[in-house]
């Protein structure tokens, strides 16, 4: 348990420092930026409480819009991939996720792939909609959210890659 | 009683949703009005810090081209002097009072360019009496309004935010308008309300009015590219080139109006 809650905070830490030091200065094509925070949610324990995981996006949201001046927009999305994020991984990961045995790292890429992606297209639609706030300019908003999370998603899967502990 | 105690336990995940959402709504909707983002803004301990151990890295980076923007300045500073002390007697005139205007010098810590709601962080806070609606420049032209300060540090509504509003006119004419952002290109704002008889010229220089008590009269801040009337026809709305590069920002000068208050109470008293 202990191992757990240590290897988050640490996972929290650098992810946020990550971000807004490095991540949000890339401007790829003058607006394109990653959004690699939204790992700490992706990764984050399936057998803890939703209410801790709710309370910790929260907490991640709100800290990324601290740094980066963005009012409340980082947490609202943020807190709404963790409320849906169940629903996601049941519909990624079928029965593995209802025996609640899912470890990240030895399920298949493409079931990875999939849950990945959806989380991230649904956290940046969010967040670009209010980032816009304006109904009208919606194709603004797609165009980011489609380019911006082509860069998260290969950042995301690039780095559980790179870090995956080998299982054998 | 015990139903709805139940009904709370049961959703309890939905409604902890729904109350955080709720506040991270408001935060947003704060943020998007002017003069509101008290509660999250990068003004702070943790973040002013670690963006001041950051800057101390990455100014290197920058030293050539901010040594050459300086040179440029002192330069033209000179050049100033020089024609001064020709023309003026050699005795020092102390019967003159101090400016209204007092300058401080800073060092921008966090820029941003690419949203609709650009904020940036400066290193000069309530500790130099710096306060809310300070003017921001820096030596090519204008840059934004101080928003929130705190101790050590201060945010700045970029001149490229869609909720920020400076007067400007044109530097030919003294016909003014207001200076805006359409949220699109980081190089072009737009200046509107330029009455039809103005008759701007493409390639116009634009400086700020002195209308506002903000920023002193003269501030450069772009030329005319493009030029359009409104549907009515009585409006020109403008394309301007802004002198400063946007994206390449490190020292700065805060605008200080001693008058502010003053000229504040005197507007305020008309309009009662």
């Amino acid at each position: 348990m202990n191992s757990i809650a240590s290897v988050n905070t640490i996972r929290f830490i650098t992810l946020v420092l990550l971000q807004v030091l490095v991540l949000s200065h890339i401007y790829f094509l003058g607006y394109i930026n990653p959004y690699l925070y939204i790992l700490f949610i992706i990764l984050f324990p399936v057998k803890n409480n939703r209410i801790v995981l709710l309370l910790l996006s929260f907490l991640l949201g709100i800290t990324v819009d601290m740094f980066l001046d963005s009012g409340g927009m980082h947490a609202a999305a943020c807190v709404t991939i963790a409320y849906i994020r169940p629903m996601v991984l049941k519909f990624c990961f079928g029965t593995i996720y209802e025996h609640q045995t899912i470890k990240f790292n030895q399920v298949e890429i493409g079931q990875k792939l999939t849950y990945i992606s959806i989380l991230t297209l649904i956290h940046h639609f969010i967040l670009f909609l209010f980032e816009v706030f304006n109904f009208s300019k919606i194709i603004l908003v797609l165009q980011k959210t489609l380019f911006s999370s082509i860069f998260t998603i290969i950042l995301c899967v690039l780095v559980t890659i790179i870090f995956s502990r080998k299982t054998k | 009683m015990q139903q709805i105690v139940n009904f709370i336990i049961r959703n309890k995940t939905f409604l902890l949703y729904i109350l955080l959402f709720a506040i991270s709504v408001v935060f947003t909707i704060q943020n998007h009005s002017y003069h509101k983002s008290k509660f999250v803004n990068s003004a702070n301990f943790v973040s002013g810090g670690i963006y001041t151990q950051m800057n101390e890295i990455s100014q290197y980076f920058g030293l050539k081209h901010q040594n050459k923007l300086l040179q440029e300045e002192n330069n033209r500073l000179r050049s100033i002097v020089s024609s001064k002390l020709e023309t003026k007697p050699s005795f020092i005139d102390s019967l003159t009072f101090a400016s209204t205007y007092k300058f401080t010098p800073a060092l921008v810590l966090k820029n941003s360019y690419t949203i609709s709601t650009n904020i940036l962080l400066i290193n000069k806070g309530k500790r130099d009496s710096i306060q809310q609606d300070h003017g921001v420049i820096t030596s090519k032209g204008i840059l934004g309004i101080v928003d929130q300060t705190s101790k050590k540090y201060a945010t700045v509504i970029s001149i490229l935010n869609t909720k920020s509003k400076i007067s400007a006119q044109l530097k030919r004419t003294n016909h003014f308008g207001t200076l805006k952002w359409n949220g699109e290109s980081p190089n072009i704002v737009q200046l509107i309300d330029i009455p039809s008889n103005a008759k701007p010229i493409k390639g116009d220089s634009i400086i700020t009015s002195g209308r506002s008590a903000i920023f002193p009269k003269g501030i450069p801040v772009g030329k005319i590219t493009n030029i359009e009337l409104d549907a009515a026809g009585d409006f020109y709305e403008l394309d301007i080139e802004l002198f400063n590069d946007m994206t390449n920002i490190e020292h700065v000068y805060i605008i200080e109006n001693k008058d502010a208050q003053e000229i504040t109470n005197l507007l305020n008293s008309k309009n009662e």
